[in-house]
């Protein structure tokens, strides 16, 4: 899964040979003049992208001058500060020369070593180590980029780590998205002397997801689908280029739900949202079921039958209800059997808490559904972090816009489901826009 | 739900209870007369609908036979009471755990139905079919529960004034009742059962079910159970109506610390539902639980709805279902949903009777044959229970009133005549009866509420004096004060109740009252007698008319028709100087008349216009019996039958009041032909016509007018509109616009209104108006 430019420069020359359809996109990916002749903003996107992870290239050594000269100092930081968890993007320079190494102040270099060394910090912090993009070039420098997450509830104690390891007195600018950028905006201030760069999520969250996108092309792709959704035994995740991906619907689940249709890179709009999301799932299944965590409550669900708690269609027709179109599976009423104190009586919390997934994974769907129709885009990308380790939402997902749009929806997913925000903010540090 | 007397309340929803008693009077009425049945269970609540036909008595004026020239009295005519049969609707809504009990009591009042069958809707229809076939003997037979639906849809919207209304909680009024409009297509419905559906209506028996959602009513009923302990669904909503749905929901200012400015999110917003609960250690109320989870489904719902409108290109959407029952928080959130993801584009309506849909729907699908929509129907007043009349927060009252289990009524008389749009309305779908909306003007309400109650006694007693030879009258009397006292003080509470609260409702809902107790015209004899002191005048006055230059005629006539007019039961500062002083006389009432100008005086623009060429057709809305219509309205009506302008008499087709009605009006005008020959000819060449209006009500609603007239006015190009009196032309349609010239008359017998209009007691208003860019 890691890869280097140098490997991707290759691996996609020779593959692309072979695959003329592909060839524009590697037109794109041509540094400097090349990349410039394309109209397509998405393409000029792309490329600019693509030249960054080159500029290790002896060719581009008088850009990677000038860039130097801009490009802020380390330690580069992202961070998404959402409703229930903060997401942080780290660069980790790995070009650093034995120079550098001796200038490197004790504090970044503390840091450094902090993050890179651990994969997780405290009780709740997380280091997704298989997300990691190793040998990245950005800003004319090498390194992996990491991605760490910890609930938002925790951030005092982020905060008060900051402050001991004396991160203010690195001069960084820490650009940051999200709600909390904006709440916990003076805590930064006062608790470790930082001031934030506060950046609007879904700015953060578009470019992301294209940057992200972009750099994973060639080697597993960072975009993957469903292959026969709505058939159980043959349903098998498969990569999916994601070429010229305007317009696309993209659905944000976090603790709430975004739904963003994306015309280009700087075109985009953000069609509606709801606050059924994935603060909803846990929320629900805490009362409903004890549970504390995110994962236990996957788990649970994992294990349950939605069945018993929610009223089909064939549990009151009979069958299906074929005046409309209603197949007797389809749930008529989510929770509706617990109406009834019998059936409230005889289900299992796991079966509570499948409903529960199943309840807000379909209106999601279904407001998806309406929300492509009206804006007229056929392609559908998830993103968010109530996808994460979620594959039944994802499969029901897929089958539910296959399904109900008789084919003509497609449901697309990216490995870095909840990071595209943090790494949009990273951006924003690398290339002010 | 907070239950009554005598009932466990830990009765579950599907447990029966046979140990209430019913009070037959109040529920199932007219049971003995049923004619075919319908019922839609739903999962919580019956819906059960009958069609039976009412025995009222109804008065009848009839002529005597004058070749005979019996000594036959002095009478002027002869007034029969008879018994006639009119068809009714009658609907009633209980809880499922009270099924039991309502068939045991509906199979032993059963008399003789010719039905063999009971037509059945809705999902609990399965699982109640043994039951109801065992103890009715009636066979089930299943309606698709959509086809119904719609079906009582698009009666209701149709049929019953005010029945749908936007919910805007911190307006005046929280209640804005729409007008009927004519062109009610197409519409989106979105019915919250147990699930929800979208559906599209094209047309009467066109419609589609475009989406829907598996949140619902069962979700909410489901899941709040869950989480709160509480079995029922109306207590759930209560509980909702208690809590606090922000220690549950996580808001966008809990993600921001406060607006989401850049994308318009205000702080307030819910960003996740529920998002705060997400933890093991903390307890959440059952309040906030409910209140979150009532957000949770109305704004999802909400949001649907506003995507397939969107979608469809519909601006307005209509809320049926069991969910909602008119609960202000349910409304509210789903309106507001509406309007925030549309921006307003997308108006959010809800029904006053949207649990009855199903029911009326199934109805309709076995009457098909009696052909309902073939006529008009008119909401019973007096038989229909309010809206929100079972909520336990809305109307302590009612519920303890009767003693028994809580159930909801609707009844609807139909129509003899089927009632249309005046033709000549300049706009029908902005038409508005009604002059002033007492839902939103809370000063005007208490004064009209106060004034219906003061005024109560004197309509006691007058209608026990109008049958001293008929037993019972006081009792029913006493009955009908009773009735009608509750009525006022519901609608105090809820002025909303029965639609927009206006004087009209006010005055109809007395008549409809009066009915119920068979006082079918307290003011026949009283009518009778004036008509007959007035016929006597009538050569008199025309004579003293004639000999005037026609400038002081014109006026004269004017001031005859205003005059008249003073005479009139109906006003309280009236009735009592009638009541004390029964000779008051004609000239008495000039006397007392304003002198001009006029509180409203276009009389000079009505003198030119006189002197230009006649009207083709004059539509003349007529008033009260005796000296208005004998002295006043009929020296006029000559007049321009003169000038060669063709009439059209309208007059009530069932007593209101003193109004006098069409029977009567036939009698009195062949009188008055026999003395003048004006009119004489003018009845034998057909240039003088009388036609009922359609309505038996003080007040005049211009869309709901009898179907002939309609035509008359039609055919004979009508090009002037007259209205008269003080419930015709300043309660209703003191601003209605119209397509052609009229004529707004009235004195004003009310020194509240008086006051109000600027004016005083007794003043005028003249109104002659023409439309604009029309040129006579």
């Amino acid at each position: 899964m890691a890869f280097n430019g140098h490997q991707v420069d290759d691996g996609i020359v020779d593959e692309e040979d072979e695959t003329p359809s592909k060839l524009p996109r590697c037109n794109k990916e041509m540094p400097g003049p090349f990349g410039s002749d394309h109209q397509n903003e998405g393409a000029a996107a792309a490329g600019r992208a693509a030249s960054e992870r080159r500029t290790s290239n002896p060719s581009a050594r008088h850009r990677k001058d000038s860039v130097k000269k801009t490009r802020p100092p380390f330690p580069w930081f992202g961070m998404d500060i959402g409703g229930t968890l903060v997401k942080l993007v780290y660069f980790e320079p790995k070009d650093i020369t034995a120079e550098e190494e001796q200038e490197e102040v004790e504090n970044l270099k503390s840091i450094r070593r902090y993050l890179t060394s651990n994969t997780a910090y405290g009780t709740t912090g997380i280091r997704d180590v298989h997300l990691e993009l190793q040998d990245l070039t950005l800003c004319g420098r090498t390194g992996n980029l990491h991605f760490i997450r910890f609930p938002t509830h925790d951030l005092p104690a982020f905060l008060q780590m900051g402050r001991d390891k004396h991160f203010s007195s690195l001069h960084t600018a820490l650009c940051a998205t999200g709600g909390g950028a904006y709440k916990f905006e003076s805590d930064f201030l006062t608790m470790a002397d930082l001031e934030l760069h506060k950046l609007d999520e879904l700015d953060c969250l578009v470019r992301g997801v294209l940057y992200i996108d972009s750099v994973m092309s060639g080697g597993p792709l960072e975009c993957y689908y469903f292959e026969n959704p709505t058939d159980p035994d043959h349903c098998a995740q498969k990569p999916y280029p994601l070429e010229n991906p305007y317009p696309l619907l993209l659905v944000n689940i976090g603790s709430g739900v975004s739904i963003l249709a994306v015309y280009s890179e700087n075109n985009y709009k953000r069609v509606t949202g709801t606050s059924l999301g994935g603060g909803t799932f846990l929320g629900l299944c805490c009362l409903l079921t004890g549970c504390s965590t995110f994962e236990e409550a996957l788990e649970m669900a994992s294990q349950g039958e939605s069945t018993r708690v929610d009223k089909l269609v064939r549990d009151i027709y009979g069958g299906d209800y074929e005046r409309f179109g209603l197949p007797g599976w389809a749930v008529a009423s989510s929770f509706g059997n617990m109406m009834s104190k019998e059936k409230r009586e005889s289900v299992s919390k796991e079966d509570l808490a499948r409903a529960t997934l199943v309840t807000i994974t379909n209106n999601i769907g279904s407001i998806t559904r309406m929300c492509a129709l009206n804006e007229n885009i056929e392609r559908v990308v998830f993103v968010g972090n109530f996808l994460r380790v979620n594959t039944l939402s994802m499969k029901l997902l897929a089958y539910a816009m296959d399904y109900w749009s008789k084919g003509q929806l497609k449901a697309l997913f990216l490995r870095h489901e909840g990071y595209f925000g943090a790494v949009g903010a990273l951006l924003e540090l690398l290339h002010p826009s | 739900m907070a239950e009554c007397g005598g009932v466990d309340s830990n009765t579950t929803s599907h447990t029966m209870d046979k140990s209430i008693t019913l009070p037959p009077d109040e529920i199932f009425r007219n049971l003995e007369n049923a004619k075919r049945f319908a019922i839609d269970i739903g999962g919580s609540l019956t819906k059960l609908a009958y069609y039976s036909t009412v025995q009222h008595k109804v008065a009848k004026v009839r002529s005597f036979d004058h070749s005979a020239k019996e000594a036959a009295s002095d009478k002027l005519y002869e007034i029969a009471v008879q018994e006639e049969v009119t068809a009714r609707l009658h609907f009633i809504k209980f809880e499922n755990a009270y099924i039991e009990t309502c068939l045991d009591f509906i199979k032993d009042h059963l008399v003789n139905t010719e039905t063999k069958v009971i037509k059945a809707t809705g999902g609990g229809a399965h699982k109640f079919k043994e039951l109801i076939e065992k103890k009715l003997g009636l066979k089930v037979d299943k309606e698709d529960e959509m086809t119904c639906l719609i079906k009582g849809c698009n009666f209701v919207l149709k049929n019953i004034p005010h029945e749908a209304f936007v919910y805007a909680r911190h307006a005046d009024s929280e209640f804005r009742f729409q007008t009927t409009n004519p062109d009610i297509f197409p519409y989106l419905l979105v019915n919250i059962g147990s699930g929800s559906s979208v559906v599209v209506v094209q047309s009467e028996d066109k419609f589609e079910r475009i989406g829907g959602s598996s949140i619902g009513g069962g979700t909410f009923w489901g899941l709040g159970a869950l989480l709160t302990k509480t079995k029922r669904f109306d207590e759930l909503l209560q509980l909702a109506s208690k809590g606090q749905h922000s220690s549950v929901d996580m808001l966008v200012k809990d993600i921001y610390g406060g607006s989401y400015a850049c994308l318009g999110l205000t702080g307030d917003l819910i960003a996740s539902s529920f998002g705060k609960s997400a933890t093991a250690d903390k307890e959440f109320s059952k309040e906030d639980m409910a209140k979150s989870l009532l957000h949770m489904i109305s704004n999802d719902i909400g949001q649907l709805a506003c995507l397939y409108a969107k979608l469809h290109n519909l601006s307005r959407v209509y809320f049926g279902g069991f969910f909602i029952r008119g609960h202000p928080v349910t409304m509210h959130t789903i309106t507001y949903s509406i309007n925030f993801f549309t921006k307003g584009e997308v108006q959010a309506l809800f029904l006053r009777h949207e649990g009855y849909l199903g029911a009326i729907g199934a109805f309709l699908k076995g009457a098909e044959e009696d052909n309902p929509n073939q006529y008009s129907w008119g909401e019973n007043y007096a038989g229909s229970s309010g809206l929100m009349s079972v909520s336990p927060d809305m109307n302590p009252m009612q519920r303890a009133r009767s003693g028994t289990f809580p159930f909801d009524m609707l009844e609807m008389d139909r129509l003899e005549r089927q009632l249309v749009n005046l033709p000549l309305l300049q706009d029908p779908s902005s038409y508005i009866p009604d002059t002033v909306d007492l839902t939103e003007d809370a000063q005007a309400r208490e004064y009209w509420l106060y004034c219906f109650e003061e005024a109560l006694d004197g309509v006691v007693k007058r209608a026990v004096a109008s049958q001293p030879d008929i037993p019972g009258a006081a009792e029913r009397a006493e009955k009908f004060r009773q009735k009608y006292r509750h009525k006022l003080q519901t609608l105090r509470h809820q002025p909303f109740a029965y639609g927009s609260l206006t004087v009209r409702s006010l005055l109809d809902t007395r008549e409809h009252c009066l009915n119920e107790f068979n006082f079918p015209d307290p003011y026949s004899k009283i009518k009778e007698r004036e008509n007959d002191v007035a016929l006597k005048y009538y050569q008199k006055a025309v004579k003293s008319l004639e000999a005037l230059s026609w400038e002081d005629r014109q006026f004269a006539l004017v001031r005859g028709v205003l005059a008249g007019n003073v005479f009139d039961w109906g006003a309280k500062a009236v009735s009592e100087v009638l009541e004390s002083n029964p000779e008051f006389g004609f000239e008495e009432a000039k006397r007392r008349l304003e002198e001009r100008p006029w509180l409203v005086d276009s009389f000079d623009q009505w003198l030119e216009r006189l002197k230009g060429p006649p009207h083709r057709c004059a539509l003349f809305f007529v008033d009260n019996s005796g000296v208005d219509i004998i002295l006043g309205v009929m020296p006029f009506v000559r007049e321009l039958l003169s000038r060669g302008t063709e009439v059209v008499l309208a007059s009530n087709s069932a007593p209101a009041l003193n109004d006098v009605t069409n029977s009567e009006l036939q009698i009195l005008t062949e009188r008055i032909a026999a003395m003048d020959p004006v009119i004489e000819s003018a009845l034998r060449e057909d240039r003088l016509t009388l036609v009922q209006s359609g309505s038996s009500s003080p007040c005049l609603d211009l869309s709901r007018l009898d179907k002939v007239l309609a035509m008359v006015a039609r055919e004979r190009q009508t090009d002037l509109v007259i209205i008269e009196g003080m419930g015709r032309a300043i309660h209703t349609n003191y601003y209605a616009m119209l397509s052609c010239e009229s004529l707004k008359m009235a004195v004003i017998k009310n020194s509240w209104l008086a006051d109000r209009l600027g004016g005083k007691l007794f003043s005028v208003v003249f109104k002659y108006e023409v439309p604009v860019g029309k040129p006579h």
